[in-house]
């Protein structure tokens, strides 16, 4: 078919797998009742999704004064979460996108449950901003709409309203290019299915047939998006450091934030698809077709993003004391020695020393390692983002402003409740969609099954030939 | 596919292989083939069957362009004549602060364009009813389709002995 794949690599599809059977190995969790681990799962979602609206009611009901943000500190857990549900996004569209324009097949195996993770995630981001402007019925503001104002603009020249525009394309487009993935495989659903279900999953597939000038366009609509997709999610996490970036402020205004934000959401992203792929995998029993050979290539991937994050921790320190600068030079002593020196410490520790854990093969294809560095960097990641934006803002230039900042309940019970936003969203799409591109896993199975590749090709070949 | 009642004669295979050559041998017999439909995208036969490079990709192009000019006039309008209002000391005209809003909106309007324009020329879209021939064609069959509407018994004769010499698991006729 495509580029000819090496004898060494790895099946990326074991078990000898037919056309049929992936269409049933994938399809049929959508059709059967769901498994007791997954009702318990959703339940506690639920639960926390409950509370998530509850507190944002009771923000909205009292006020913002239900933080703990003051004077000084102005940002402090709903930006960091807001970043930091955006950075865990940005791995989907990476799998997705990137990996399609480098024709990496191993994409294939986990782009759909990844991108779905990108919409759900860029949905929680979404919350922060507008549940900060505490009238939240007035969020339509932030678009520049003709209004009896005068019309009165949004200010065009402002990072934040950079950021409104970057989310919203990044939040459509990503659920595009998902959805046209999709549009084939509800198909196949659809064929299986009898009756109402019938009548659902043909209206969620268009009506697709499978006609070869259909799948014409199809790939060339996939690749254009790629490459939409591709400059796109680099300008999103570009943007949403700009917000800090282009702030006078000591320890956020460097040019090092663009490319350090965005290595750093791809490396707090693959680990929040480790984690989710992880169970996945096992509670569906799709471990064929999300191999050990996924899991080490992501895990790569975090060593790689994780070390250029590492990198950019050090520089900035580096340049802090090469400035000159006494009050740059303060802004990086207080975020390593400071009040908040214990949120540098886990960052440091979780972000670029945990994954230098991954240059060890062993601990790369180990399940229980890659789970437990995949929550030590989700950690990570978001101890970064607390520890720019809160510790900076903590010591400010006026040392009578100074401020201490600890969360209330209401700040803690919505990033709580957006992971229950998010675990809903996630188990509900693991229940109706095939979880894994039936479709492009197929399209890759002459050269990337086991039968076809690796060690085990040779016997079926001979099989074959008895 | 908007034709009322036509009569379909469509041999399912079970390997993609199988099916290029069979489109191969079509070619080769001057057969006019309806469509092909396959359960994932068989590189090599668009240029078999005759097809053309999709254009989708130029109506992005032109898409995205009018998605870039309506960003950077629309917000040059509003700051240099609708409503100039002074940021930072900086120029009214400050084109560098336009360029992340332009790119928005130039993948935005690229993207949303194409998708929209991909779902109506393949005729697909919430609650549109394709029929199928085959309910496997989605899983593991690939299918060659011809219109017999108006064919007559000979022609007929020889798509049928088309399909048994080049190996078609199946043949079948459907009128949809």
């Amino acid at each position: 078919m495509s580029a000819p794949v090496s004898s060494i690599r790895e099946p990326l599809i074991n078990g000898g797998k037919t056309y049929h059977q992936i269409t049933e190995d994938i399809c049929s969790p959508t059709e059967k009742t769901p498994s007791t681990a997954w009702v318990i799962a959703f339940i506690i979602a639920v639960a926390g999704l409950a509370f998530y609206v509850f507190c944002v009611a009771w923000t909205v009901w009292v006020g913002i004064g239900s933080w703990d943000l003051n004077r000084t500190i102005g940002w402090g857990w709903d930006i960091t979460n807001f970043v930091w549900w955006v950075g865990i996004g940005h791995a989907g569209t990476l799998i997705s996108a990137i990996l399609l324009l480098f024709r990496q097949k191993w994409r294939t195996g986990v782009n759909r449950a990844a991108e779905a993770m990108t919409i759900f995630a860029v949905m929680c981001a979404g919350q922060f901003p507008l549940i900060h402007m505490g009238r939240l019925w007035l969020g339509f503001f932030i678009f520049p709409y003709p209004n009896t104002r005068g019309p009165l603009w949004v200010n065009f020249n402002s990072p934040l309203l950079w950021d409104v525009f970057a989310i919203s394309t990044y939040f459509t487009v990503s659920l595009l290019f998902w959805y046209t993935g999709l549009v084939p495989d509800f198909a196949t659903v659809r064929d299986r299915a009898k009756g109402v279900r019938r009548k659902i999953y043909n209206f969620l597939s268009f009506g697709w047939t499978g006609s070869a000038k259909h799948w014409q366009r199809w790939e060339s609509l996939s690749l254009v998006l790629a490459g939409l997709a591709t400059p796109l999610v680099l300008s999103v996490h570009t943007i949403v450091s700009f917000d800090f970036a282009t702030s006078v402020i000591p320890g956020w205004h460097t040019t090092i934030f663009p490319p350090y934000f965005v290595a750093g959401a791809i490396f707090s992203g693959f680990a929040m698809v480790q984690t989710l792929m992880l169970m996945t995998r096992k509670v569906l029993k799709l471990e064929e077709y999300i191999t050990l050979a996924h899991i080490e290539s992501m895990n790569k991937v975090i060593l790689a993003t994780g070390t250029i994050v590492g990198v950019a921790y050090l520089t900035e320190l580096f340049i802090a004391w090469y400035s000159g600068y006494i009050y740059e030079q303060y802004a990086f002593y207080n975020r390593v020695l400071g009040p908040y020196w214990w949120s540098y410490v886990g960052m440091m520790s979780c972000n670029v020393l945990s994954p230098q854990l991954f240059w060890s093969r062993k601990i790369r294809r180990s399940i229980w390692w890659t789970f437990l560095m995949s929550i030590f960097v989700n950690i990570g990641m978001w101890f970064e983002r607390f520890v720019i934006i809160a510790t900076t803002l903590a010591r400010d230039y006026l040392p009578s402003s100074w401020s201490y900042y600890t969360p209330t309940w209401v700040e803690i019970g919505l990033f709580v409740g957006t992971l229950g936003l998010f675990f809903t969203l996630y188990l509900i799409f693991s229940r109706v969609a095939p979880t894994v591109a039936a479709a492009e896993i197929k399209s890759i199975l002459k050269t990337s099954g086991d039968q076809y590749t690796g060690p085990n090709a040779e016997k079926h070949s001979h099989a074959e030939a008895h | 596919m908007n034709k009322e009642n036509t009569e379909v004669l469509f041999g399912l295979y079970d390997d993609e292989t199988d099916l290029l050559k069979a489109v191969k041998v079509a070619k080769d017999d001057h057969l006019d083939i309806m469509d092909v439909f396959t359960p994932f995208p068989v590189h090599g036969l668009d240029p078999l069957l005759g097809l053309s490079e999709s254009r989708l990709h130029i109506a992005g192009f032109i898409y995205g362009a009018i998605g870039t000019l309506t960003a950077f006039l629309f917000m040059t309008w509003v700051f240099t004549r609708d409503w100039p209002i002074i940021f930072g000391g900086k120029p009214y005209f400050s084109a560098p602060a336009f360029i992340p809003i332009t790119f928005e909106l130039t993948v935005l309007f690229a993207a949303v364009g194409m998708v929209v324009t991909f779902y109506i020329i393949c005729g697909l879209g919430p609650g549109v009813v394709n029929p199928s021939l085959d309910d496997r064609i989605t899983d593991d069959k690939f299918c060659i389709a011809f219109d017999t509407s108006n064919a007559d018994e000979s022609v007929v004769e020889k798509l049928k002995s088309f399909f048994s010499s080049t190996g078609a698991s199946e043949v079948n006729t459907k009128t949809i």
